[in-house]
C-alpha cells in the first residue's frame, strides 16, 4: 500500500506546492494596489508604473505583500485553501435546496449527465448489436461510426439547445441529448469490438449446440463483451458530464455547474469558478470510480478477473 | 407528400443495393468497402434533403444540405478566416506547446521511477476530469485573442499525452533492456534505440486522441469570450440569430478539419511505427 500511496501523494504535494508558489506573482499586481491604497510603501509606486513589470521582480521588491496575495476577494488566481473552504461553505453549511448551494447545480447537471449517460448507452449497445448480425450495417455505419469521433461533436452543443427549445423542448433533455450523443460513439465502438471478441471456437461450439443467433448473442457475445463494455463506459460517462457541462453554457442556464462556471466568468468570481470546477472534478472522479467498481463487482461474479 | 414517399422509397432502394453489395461476392474488395459507407452517407444526406423540403421543415430548425453547401460556398472568406483563428492558432499552436511539453515532461518523470509511478495514477485521473472547465479562467488569464484558446488547449492534451508518453516509456520487457546492457549501451543509447522507439505506439496514440481534444478545446473556449471571429464564436452567434445554416456550415468545417488533421497524424504514425503489428496490414 505504502509503495503504491508514498509516490501519489508526494505528486499531489508537488502540485498542491506549485499552485501555493504561483499564487504570489499571480495575485501580486492587485496585492500592491490594495496595499498602496491602504497606505503601505510599495516600490515601484503606482499602479501604472508596475502594470508592465516582471511579476517576479515586483515579489522580491515587495515580499511585506505575500500573505495579502493568498486572502484576496476576487484572485486571479485564488488559493488552495480559498478554493476548499468555498467548496466547504457552498456544500456543507448551505441548504442542498438552496440556490448557492454548489450540490444542488451539481445535482442539476449530474442528473441530466446520467439521463444522457443511459440513453447513448443503451443506444449504442442496440447499434453494435446490429452491427454485428447485419454485414450491410457493419459497412455502411462502422466507418461513420469511427470517423465521428475525430470530429469536435461538442461544437453543436448550442445548436441542439437552442433547436430544441424552438420546439419547445427545456430543462433537462436537451442537455442529456448531448450527453448522450457524446457518450454513444465510445460504447458503438467498444461494443462492436467486444461483441466480436469471441473467438471462431467458441462460436462454433454454439453452432454445434444448435443454438439460435439471439442465444449466441445472450449466452456468449454479451458476457464476453463486458469488459470492453465497462471500458467504454468510463470513457462515456466522463464524455457525458462534459456535455451536460457544455450544454448549459450557451443558453445562459441559471442552474448548474456550468452555468456556475459561466455566471463566475461573468461577474469575475473567481473562487466561484475554481469551486464549481472541483466539483464538477469530484462529481467526474466519482462516476468514473462508481463505474469501475460496478466493473470490478461484476467482472468477479463472473469470474472474468 | 410525395416527396417524402419518394424519399422512403430511395432510402429502402438504397439500403437494399448496400445491402446486395455487402452479401455479394464482392464484398471483400477495396472498391465495395469504400463504395458502401459513401453510399450511405449519400442516401442519408439526400434522405434529410428531401424530409426537410418535403415536410417543410422551417430553416431555423433544420436546414437541408443544399442550403448549407451554399452558405458555405457563399462565406467562403468569413470561414476561411475563422479556420485560420481557430484551427491554426488556436488550436495548432496549443496541440504543438501541450504535446512537447508533455513529452519533454515524460523524458524527465521517467528519469525516476518514483515519480512515474506517482504520477500514472495522478494523470490518469486527471485526464478523466472535465477540463475544458478551466477555459473561462484561461480566458480571463490570457484575454480574449487566441493565445487564451491556445492555453485551454496546452491544458487539455497535457495529461492524456504525458499520461500515453510514461506508460510508453515504460513498455520495454526486461529482457529488451538486459540485451542493451549485454551491448554495453549508453543510457542515452538504450533510450534513443530501444525505449523511445518502444513508446512511439502509445505516444502516437496520445497524439491521435489530443487532436480531437485541441479542436474541442479551442471551440469551446471561444463561448466564453472571443474577438468577432472564430468558428467558436460565429457558432454562438449564429445559434443567436437563428442563422442555422451558418452553424452547420461551421460544423462542416470543423468536421472536415477535426478529420485532416487526425489524418495526418495517422500518416506519420504509419511511416514512424511502420513495424507495429497494428501497422502492418492484415
Amino acid at each position: 500500500m505504502t509503495q503504491k500511496l508514498l509516490p501519489i501523494l508526494t505528486v499531489i504535494l508537488a502540485l498542491l506546492a506549485a499552485w501555493y508558489v504561483a499564487v504570489v506573482p499571480m495575485n501580486i499586481k492587485s496585492a500592491l494596489t490594495t496595499a498602496e491604497r491602504a497606505g503601505a510603501d510599495v516600490v515601484p509606486a503606482g499602479a501604472k508604473e508596475r502594470r508592465d513589470l516582471s511579476t517576479i521582480g515586483l515579489v522580491a521588491k515587495n515580499s511585506f505583500a505575500i500573505p495579502a496575495t493568498f486572502s484576496q476577494d476576487r484572485p486571479r488566481l485564488p488559493a488552495p485553501h480559498q478554493v476548499a473552504s468555498e467548496l466547504w461553505k457552498t456544500t456543507v453549511e448551505k441548504k442542498i435546496t438552496s440556490k448557492r448551494s454548489l450540490v444542488f447545480h451539481a445535482w442539476i447537471t449530474l442528473s441530466a449527465t446520467l439521463l444522457g449517460f443511459a440513453i447513448g448507452t443503451g443506444m449504442g449497445i442496440l447499434l453494435a448489436v446490429g452491427i454485428v448480425h447485419s454485414r450491410a450495417m457493419d459497412m455502411s455505419v462502422m466507418p461513420w461510426a469511427i470517423a465521428s469521433q475525430t470530429i469536435p461533436i461538442l461544437a453543436i452543443a448550442p445548436m441542439i439547445i437552442v433547436v430544441l427549445n424552438s420546439v419547445g423542448i427545456q430543462g433537462l433533455l436537451p442537455k442529456a441529448f448531448i450527453s448522450a450523443y457524446l457518450s454513444f460513439f465510445p460504447v458503438v465502438v467498444g461494443m462492436v469490438k467486444g461483441l466480436r471478441s469471441p473467438d471462431r471456437m467458441q462460436l462454433d461450439l454454439l453452432k454445434t449446440y444448435n443454438s439460435s443467433a439471439l442465444q449466441s448473442l445472450l449466452k456468449l457475445r454479451l458476457p464476453a463483451s463486458l469488459p470492453y463494455l465497462f471500458a467504454s463506459l468510463k470513457i462515456g460517462i466522463a464524455a457525458s458530464l462534459v456535455g451536460a457541462i457544455v450544454g448549459e453554457l450557451p443558453t445562459g442556464a441559471v442552474r448548474g455547474l456550468g452555468a456556475r462556471l459561466l455566471a463566475g466568468s461573468y461577474y469575475g468570481q473567481t473562487v466561484q469558478i475554481w469551486s464549481a470546477l472541483f466539483m464538477a472534478a469530484i462529481v467526474a472522479a466519482s462516476l468514473v470510480a462508481l463505474v469501475g467498481l460496478i466493473q470490478r463487482l461484476t467482472l468477479k461474479k463472473m469470474g472474468m478477473s | 407528400m410525395s416527396i417524402v414517399f419518394f424519399s422512403i422509397v430511395v432510402w429502402i432502394a438504397a439500403w437494399a443495393l448496400n445491402v446486395k453489395l455487402a452479401n455479394g461476392t464482392a464484398s471483400g474488395t477495396r472498391l465495395v468497402k469504400v463504395i458502401v459507407p459513401t453510399l450511405f452517407g449519400l442516401t442519408l444526406l439526400l434522405v434529410w434533403e428531401m424530409l426537410v423540403r418535403g415536410l417543410n421543415v422551417p430553416l431555423v430548425i433544420l436546414p437541408p444540405p443544399s442550403l448549407v453547401i451554399d452558405t458555405m460556398a457563399d462565406n467562403l472568406a468569413i470561414l476561411w478566416k475563422d479556420f485560420v483563428q481557430t484551427f491554426l492558432k488556436g488550436a495548432l499552436r496549443g496541440y504543438l506547446i501541450g504535446c512537447s511539453a508533455a513529452i519533454l515532461t515524460a523524458f524527465l518523470v521517467d528519469r525516476f521511477d518514483f515519480l512515474s509511478r506517482g504520477l500514472l495514477p495522478v494523470g490518469n485521473f486527471i485526464a478523466a476530469l472535465p477540463i475544458i472547465g478551466t477555459a473561462p479562467i484561461l480566458v480571463m488569464w490570457f484575454g480574449f485573442d487566441w493565445q487564451s484558446k491556445a492555453a485551454v488547449v496546452v491544458v487539455m492534451v497535457f495529461f492524456p499525452m504525458l499520461v500515453n508518453t510514461v506508460a510508453g516509456l515504460r513498455e520495454t520487457t526486461a529482457m529488451q533492456r538486459d540485451l542493451m546492457h549485454t551491448y554495453a549501451a549508453r543510457p542515452a543509447q538504450s533510450f534513443l534505440k530501444l525505449r523511445l522507439p518502444a513508446a512511439m505506439p502509445f505516444m502516437f496514440n496520445g497524439l491521435k486522441i489530443s487532436t480531437t481534444l485541441a479542436l474541442i478545446g479551442a471551440i469551446v473556449a471561444e463561448f466564453f469570450g472571443s474577438p468577432v471571429v472564430g468558428m467558436g464564436f460565429r457558432i454562438s452567434a449564429s445559434v443567436g440569430q437563428l442563422a442555422l445554416d451558418m452553424v452547420w456550415a461551421e460544423i462542416v468545417v470543423a468536421a472536415l478539419a477535426g478529420s485532416a488533421f487526425y489524418g495526418v497524424v495517422a500518416i506519420i504514425e504509419k511511416g514512424v511505427t511502420f513495424w507495429h503489428p497494428s501497422q502492418r496490414g492484415s
